[in-house]
């Protein structure tokens, strides 16, 4: 049923349409490229690659650690490598990373050739990825941000901070909130507005919930992120007084703003994971997730609670005892959607034949070691038990079981699910059990000691220790576990490369899997599908083919497709897609001089912003020649 | 597959016709020739992804207009050790930006209707309120009674008017691109949705003023 599901066009259509979507050739081609396939890829390798940059760092540190009264690295540098370590996991691997997934992943899944804005995501793309390379040549220029990763003021403010290094990453966040929240407005249209004739909201993949949950988070979050870095820039630049308590300002106000935004962001990581899971599961428990409409409901649960959660980073500050009394049982509270979903999970498990996988082997990792995690949050939700741990490596522990376990693991599942239609080829199996298993037992070899050196009284972010206070031998484990996960990521991209050459053929669907990106061939054409197809069902590649079972009728020489109505995705209109321009490239050149400018004078918001408006006004204007075609097949309202 | 598990009754209902605004059957297929080429309002997807960016900035007023009374919680006195700002020109800048929703609505309803003749009226009028806006905003600025380095309060109010005021700027560009574009061309129908849409963009940077002149005007007589 899977390889007939949609109807292949005529071969000469096949052609136009492949010359009509595909990136234009050469160097320049490759800047002005929007496909969302291009721009997802690269995505998804750029924040690979900030993952294994951010890791190296992480070795530094745990070879450091290894043992007591270390010398290899000098406070000042160890304050600089852990900053931008936490720094860049978050803000450049952990939350694009996702985004990334679903810039490739939501138009195939929901039936469409591209995402609502394509020029906006190639724009994001850009963005954020010299946004990164920025703070990465500071650190090498010995100018990287060392104030940790949540950049506390008065630490970070004009008192304490001379020189640009929290300048740089304030910055930093600037890039990556314009990045994270266009993609998000990008998201969120192209789920309400391109999803395939008859896939209505309730017969919409979970995965693609989930990734419309987080842009919405993202959207009502990173403002207040974005908020208050500029305060801080503003307060170091050009004297303003809001974190200064002399002059009526407040330390306690960026806490407030950086964990409203914080908080929420660790469920920007953690709900595309619950997506991927969703994803996985069904397809190797052999059938429709169990309790679909509570998964939906307990996804948006989640997202609801998670912004009634902040203060719980703020137990040791003065916050009145009644609003630490609310934050800790809103704190409890998320527990239950997160179980509701865990519940189902098993349930589906249980009820399903499964079929064992490198990819349900992660995504079973997941529930191991998030519970985990979880359980250590109970302990540090609850005002008395985090005040005794506050600050330890036993928060640094809990942490790591939870976006590793909550995120990490699901998404190197999810690399091995999906790797097959990104790339056309299989990951190998054996090779996939080993990255597993020494993933899996190498991270609790490193973090689980943690718990233990917190609750001893080591404090997190101290660079080296005395050998009278017995931490070396548990320091001495963490580090030998950490070598292994090195060991295993670099088996991972052997993996890939190795796959990527010579991997089995994966075929359109080689895991039998029920969502429509599973209808389009492996590796996608650049117009992903040859027709666009009718969706009747929640698992349309499981299901009976519908009557009608596809679109004609669209264009091939320009980029048509068809927009649908928010809930019941009813036919609406023909959308045209705008076509490549490298303006969108330039306008992130001139947006990354304006930002970077701007630590060193103020004034650089006035002239630099002259050049972004030239290149976004060349953006918008449209060609005669594009104008002419859309005229051809303009029909109005 | 489909007999290995038991029918969802949301997944299994009968589905609705599809054949809606001229997307007819076509044997096994759905012929969307007839579908409309545009869409005006919520059918737009250049309509979400504003209303989006409206959500982004929007969310941005609200969090500044906190951290304006969590830094008033703070204080002893408030404004501190300042008088509150005069209410000349924010008052008659509240009145302009009210009035040109009038013009902002004329353009609109043009667009609505494809009538390029009262696009190309209205345009016009609208960017003449944004030149007397932006104007009188920086009237407005010498009214605050302090600097952004006098102290908290200070910053806090400078930081409210100046993220209005960016509003104002990327308002008045949109609306003179667009004039300029509706008067040179190359015109297409969809261009009468991006002049509607721009409109909803200005009610937004109007609307959102409201609450802010509250705040920075009226909040420090209470």
């Amino acid at each position: 049923m899977t390889d007939a599901y949609v109807a292949m066009p005529e071969p000469a259509a096949a052609q136009a349409l492949e010359r009509t979507w595909r990136d234009p050739p050469g160097f320049l081609g490759w800047l002005a490229a929007v496909n969302h396939k291009s721009i997802g890829r690269r995505f998804i390798v750029t924040a690979f690659g900030f993952f294994v940059a951010a890791g190296l760092l992480a070795a530094v540190m745990r070879l450091q650690l290894s043992r007591p009264d270390n010398h290899i690295v000098g406070p000042d540098l160890y304050n600089r490598i852990f900053t931008l370590h936490g720094t860049a996991m978050m803000f450049l691997f952990a939350v694009p990373v996702m985004q990334a997934m679903a810039v490739y992943l939501v138009p195939l899944m929901i039936g469409t050739r591209s995402t609502a804005f394509p020029r906006m995501t190639a724009y994001a793309y850009w963005v954020y990825l010299f946004g990164g390379l920025m703070i990465f040549i500071a650190f090498l220029l010995a100018m990287g941000p060392d104030n940790g990763w949540f950049n506390y003021v008065p630490l970070s403010g004009p008192q304490y901070s001379s020189g640009k290094r929290s300048d740089f990453w304030a910055q930093l966040i600037t890039f990556t909130e314009v990045s994270g929240l266009l993609v998000s407005v990008d998201i969120i249209t192209t789920v309400f507005k391109l999803r395939a004739p008859g896939m209505t909201l309730a017969r919409m993949p979970l995965f693609v919930w989930a990734m419309l949950v987080t842009a919405f988070m993202i959207i009502f979050a990173m403002p207040a992120v974005m908020l208050s870095s500029t305060m801080l820039i503003m307060d170091r630049l050009v004297g303003t007084h809001f974190f200064n308590p002399a002059d009526g300002g407040d330390p306690l106000l960026w806490q407030h703003l950086f964990w409203f935004f914080g908080h929420p962001e660790v469920y920007f990581i953690f709900i595309p994971a619950l997506g991927f899971m969703s994803s996985i599961i069904a397809t190797f428990a052999r059938r429709p997730i169990f309790g679909h409409t509570a998964m939906v409901l307990a996804l948006i649960a989640t997202a609801f609670f998670a912004f009634g959660l902040w203060v719980h980073h703020m137990f040791a500050t003065n916050v009145p005892d009644l609003g630490k009394a609310f934050f800790t049982a809103m704190s409890l509270m998320i527990a239950i959607p997160s179980a509701v979903q865990i519940f189902c999970w098993i349930a589906t498990l249980w009820k399903g034949r499964l079929y064992m996988t490198s990819a349900l082997l992660f995504t079973l990792g997941f529930f191991f070691i998030l519970v985990i995690g979880g359980l250590t949050g109970l302990i540090l939700g609850s005002v008395p038990l985090d005040l005794q741990v506050h600050d330890s490596y036993f928060v640094v522990a809990h942490l790591h079981y939870v976006l590793i376990g909550g995120a990490v693991f699901p998404l190197f599942g999810a690399w091995y699910y999906w790797f097959p239609k990104i790339t056309g080829r299989l990951m190998d199996e054996r090779l996939g059990r080993w990255n597993f298993w020494l993933f899996f037992i190498a991270f609790n070899v490193t973090f689980y000691p943690m718990h233990h050196l917190g609750l001893e009284g080591m404090p997190r972010r101290v660079y080296t220790y005395a050998a009278a206070t017995g931490w070396g031998p548990l320091n001495l484990l963490a580090s030998v576990g950490a070598v292994v996960i090195a060991l295993s990521v670099l088996l991972f991209i052997v993996n890939a490369v190795k796959s990527l050459r010579s991997g089995e053929l994966a075929g359109p669907n080689p895991w039998r899997a029920p969502s429509l990106e599973w209808a389009a061939d492996s590796p996608p054409a650049a117009y992903d599908f040859a027709a666009i197809p009718v969706v009747a069902s929640r698992e349309p590649l499981w299901d009976a083919r519908p009557a009608p079972s596809h679109v004609t009728g669209l264009a091939t020489d320009v980029r048509e497709g068809v927009s649908t109505t928010v809930i019941d995705a009813l036919p609406d209109h023909r959308y045209t897609f705008p076509s490549p321009t490298p303006w969108t490239f330039l306008a992130a050149v001139a947006t990354t001089v304006m930002f970077i400018s701007s630590i060193f004078t103020p004034w650089a918001v006035v002239w630099g912003s002259i050049p972004i408006i030239i290149t976004l006004i060349a953006w918008f204007w449209p060609t005669r020649e594009e104008t002419a075609k859309h005229l051809a097949l303009e029909k109005r309202p | 597959m489909s007999a290995t598990h038991p029918p969802y009754p949301l997944g299994a209902a009968p589905a609705p016709s599809l054949e809606t605004r001229g997307a007819v059957r076509a044997g096994d297929a759905l012929d969307v020739r007839a579908l409309p080429s545009y869409g005006f309002g919520a059918s737009s997807l250049m309509w979400w992804g504003t209303l989006g960016v409206m959500a982004i900035e929007g969310t941005v007023f609200a969090m500044a207009a906190v951290a304006y009374f969590y830094l008033r919680t703070q204080a002893d006195e408030w404004p501190l050790g300042v008088p509150p700002p005069k209410l000349l020109w924010g008052t008659l800048n509240t009145l302009i930006l009210l009035a040109s929703a009038i013009p902002n609505q004329w353009a609109k309803r043009a667009a609505q209707r494809h009538d390029l003749e009262g696009v190309r009226r209205a345009l016009p009028i609208c960017i003449a309120f944004a030149v007397a806006f932006i104007v009188v905003r920086a009237f407005e600025f010498t009214t605050l009674e302090c600097r952004w380095d006098t102290n908290a309060y200070g910053s806090i109010v400078w930081m409210l008017l100046g993220l209005h005021t960016t509003h104002l700027l990327t308002d008045f560009a949109d609306t003179a691109v667009l004039a300029v574009l509706m008067f040179t061309g190359p015109l297409e129908g969809k261009r009468f949705a991006d002049v509607a849409e721009n409109a909803v963009y200005w009610d937004f940077v109007v609307l959102a003023w409201l609450p802010i002149y509250a705040v920075i005007y009226w909040a420090p007589r209470f």
